[in-house]
């Protein structure tokens, strides 16, 4: 993949253009019903189904309690297994790693298993840098790679694609692909699985993630539906793992509760296809020569956010992005990252941190905080409070100019110049508590409004239901919130006029 | 990069300074009740994936297999397969060799009946874990003792020391409008007979 995300504008512009591509919401809203459809099926069948999320979460967050013990923990045992750790503290260490092996290797062609991680870390771009060719083997993946495309989704990166753009990105990009190569979705899969048989074959490293990472027995899981995983990680002689450290989960008894709640939160499934399971080197069978590499890059930021910590929780089913009203409209490149939708609105600023960037302080934003998200996750992460405590943090982040910034605004016209502008936000509120801090102050500014309440009431030619007088658009700052709301046209009377007027009676 | 370890594991034990205590996990899907009849349940959700199931008896079983395998010319089986496939080739092939296979058989060490899964350990009759995957057609014999109810049943039997592959249905995608296709890298045709043990 060369392209990459760098330079997204925020989520309110990124998300304009994707709602323009009719294209783009007839294949979302397609293919999120069904996906939609099959997961309620299936997890209907399941009677303890709210048990098991809860006992996913508590696993969870007792592990992540004491994430340094289980990481040393897992270290012990898989090294008493043959594999050799590494640790990475962020993106550019983790790369040079798997490149260090390759190249020690004499290898210049690795394949892929499908990974989050290494998605997030830009590995293949790394890789092709270095020399080294990383062929994507699961079947989105591949469709993203070969139309230089981006990701759009945790589960299935292509599913802004549909059938028909696939076979036009298969013909003109899959060397060998048929001339007569049909948009059936199992000839697609057909296509696939010719081009890259002999890779697998050939293949002498391979490079995936994991979703789960056994601390007492050194126990790394993928989950996977084509077998693609299993070729890649049973082919090769020289396997590479690399794995966030949120993944390690205390023993192996613990995966009976996500065994059960990933397949069905995920593709809609009772099981998934495919799920190997591998204890480090077995004489043998598979790959001889084991590398783990336990990866940072923002996880420990996101741990100490008290409240923001439970995201560490996710296992990427993507079930969140699926019932996400918005996501289901906008697609998953406006949210500018590999973690798109509900989870990457709160992943994404809590793995690097709020205030510095405009595109991330927006993507706490971009939900109604609908919350279901919240009822779809199967580890119970509480997506509308993380939202909240995230926005409150990104108007923090521009808190301390916001003093000097209120008073310029009250005193002259004079637009704040800044580095860092106070959030609109942040103004409105220092100027109500301005207004409201003294009752003399707010009479005057009552009656103030009430005037202007009187004058609109004779001009105003819009009501909203009901009859009550509103305003159009606002000028200035207020434009953008009014694109979609009413503000209502101030009251001709105050309470506090009206009471005084009353005498005091009801 | 020999500070990497000590970084993270310090910047770990700094954020947890706030943790709150230990919380407890409730176990009660480990006892839920299990289904009437196993077997019926296992070859029900198994054919759901589109594959073929076959129940025999075990004095049935070689023409079972035999019936399973169908037109597959090349077959392999692992030395150890309890139950005899004519003309069948021992495993010592390369991973192109065995590209050139029709068909493998192999026994399993779990089966699951809600999810119709079955579970290879690569123990005794099951091969090295490359003997199941890359021939297209996969021949898996279970006995119905090995079949349990759910998950964790099969959690609690297994022995995570050993690699495992757990397998529902023939290979398949739903990377195409999030609809399920049979057959991409894995087998494209799983057969699954299950022997009675009488």
């Amino acid at each position: 993949m060369s392209a990459t995300f760098v330079g997204m504008p925020a989520f309110p512009d990124a998300a304009r253009s994707a709602l323009a591509d009719s294209q783009l919401r007839g294949n979302l809203a397609h293919a999120t019903s069904t996906i939609r459809g099959k997961r309620a099926q299936v997890v209907g069948e399941v009677s303890e189904w709210e048990e098991l999320r809860l006992a996913g979460a508590a696993i969870k967050d007792n592990t992540l309690h004491h994430l340094d013990e289980h990481l040393l923990r897992l270290e012990r045992s898989l090294t008493e297994r043959g594999a050799t750790v590494h640790w990475a503290r962020d993106a550019a260490e983790a790369c040079a790693i798997v490149a260090g092996i390759a190249q020690q290797h004499g290898v210049d062609e690795v394949v892929k298993v499908k990974s989050m991680a290494t998605q997030e870390i830009e590995l293949n771009e790394f890789l092709a840098e270095q020399g080294i060719a990383a062929w994507e083997t699961d079947l989105a993946e591949l469709i993203v790679q070969l139309g230089d495309d981006l990701p759009s989704h945790i589960l299935v990166p292509a599913i802004h694609r549909n059938r028909a753009e696939i076979r036009e990105i298969f013909r003109a990009k899959m060397p060998g692909a048929p001339d007569d190569l049909t948009d059936n979705p199992a000839d697609l899969a057909a296509a696939a699985r010719l081009h890259l048989r002999q890779k697998f074959l050939s293949a002498r490293m391979a490079v995936s993630g994991a979703n789960f990472a056994v601390a007492d027995t050194g126990t790394l899981m993928v989950v996977e539906s084509e077998g693609n995983g299993r070729m890649c990680l049973t082919l090769p002689d020289i396997l590479v793992s690399v794995v966030g450290i949120e993944k390690v989960v205390p023993s192996w008894d613990d995966l009976d509760v996500f065994l059960q709640l990933l397949p069905r939160s995920s593709t809609g499934e009772r099981m998934n296809p495919y799920t190997s399971t591998w204890t480090g080197v077995t004489p043998g069978d598979g790959p001889q020569e084991m590398h783990v590499v336990l990866l940072d890059n923002g996880r420990t930021r996101a741990l100490a956010d008290e409240v923001g910590r439970q995201a560490l929780r996710c296992i990427r089913c993507s079930a969140c992005l699926n019932v996400c009203p918005v996501y289901e409209r906008t697609g998953g490149h406006a949210y500018g990252s590999v973690y798109p939708g509900p989870i990457g609105a709160i992943l994404n600023p809590l793995l690097r941190g709020v205030g510095h960037d405009k595109q991330l302080d927006s993507l706490p934003y971009a939900s109604s905080l609908c919350g279901a998200c919240f009822e779809a996750c199967p580890v119970r992460i509480d997506f509308p409070e993380v939202l909240v405590h995230l926005r409150s943090k990104v108007v923090d982040a521009h808190r301390g100019r916001a003093e000097r910034g209120v008073r310029c605004t009250l005193r002259a016209e004079r637009p704040v110049r800044l580095g860092r502008a106070p959030k609109p936000e942040a103004v409105a509120m220092k100027a109500a508590s301005w207004a409201l801090r003294d009752a003399g102050r707010l009479g005057r500014l009552e009656r103030l409004a009430g005037a202007a309440g009187r004058l609109l009431a004779r001009v105003l030619r819009r009501s909203a239901p009901g009859g009550r007088r509103v305003l159009g658009s606002l000028p200035g700052p207020g434009a953008r919130w009014t694109t979609a709301r009413d503000v209502p046209a101030p009251p001709t009377e105050s309470f506090r006029e009206w009471w005084q007027r009353e005498g005091g009676r009801s | 990069m020999s500070g990497a370890r000590e970084e993270i594991l310090a910047s770990i034990r700094t954020a947890l300074r706030d943790a709150p205590p230990e919380v407890e996990v409730p176990r009660g899907y480990r006892s839920s009740p299990p289904p009437a009849d196993l077997v019926a349940l296992f070859d029900e959700r198994v054919t759901d994936y589109r594959a073929t199931v076959t129940r025999c008896a075990l004095v049935d079983v070689v023409e079972a297999i035999r019936s399973a395998l169908g037109d597959a010319a090349r077959v392999v089986v692992s030395g150890d397969l309890p139950y005899p496939v004519d003309g069948a080739l021992d495993d010592d092939l390369s991973a192109s060799e065995l590209d050139a296979v029709d068909a493998v058989v192999t026994t399993a060490a779990v089966g699951i009946a809600v999810t119709g899964t079955i579970v290879l350990d690569h123990g005794p009759g099951q091969g090295r874990r490359a003997l199941s995957l890359v021939p297209d057609r996969h021949v898996c014999v279970i006995r119905d003792d090995q079949i349990v109810a759910g998950v964790p049943d099969a959690i609690a039997r297994l022995d995570p020391a050993r690699p495992q592959t757990w397998i529902s249905g023939p290979s398949a995608t739903s990377d195409i409008e999030l609809d399920r296709v049979e057959g991409v890298h894995g087998p494209r045709q799983l057969h699954v007979v299950v022997v009675r043990e009488d």
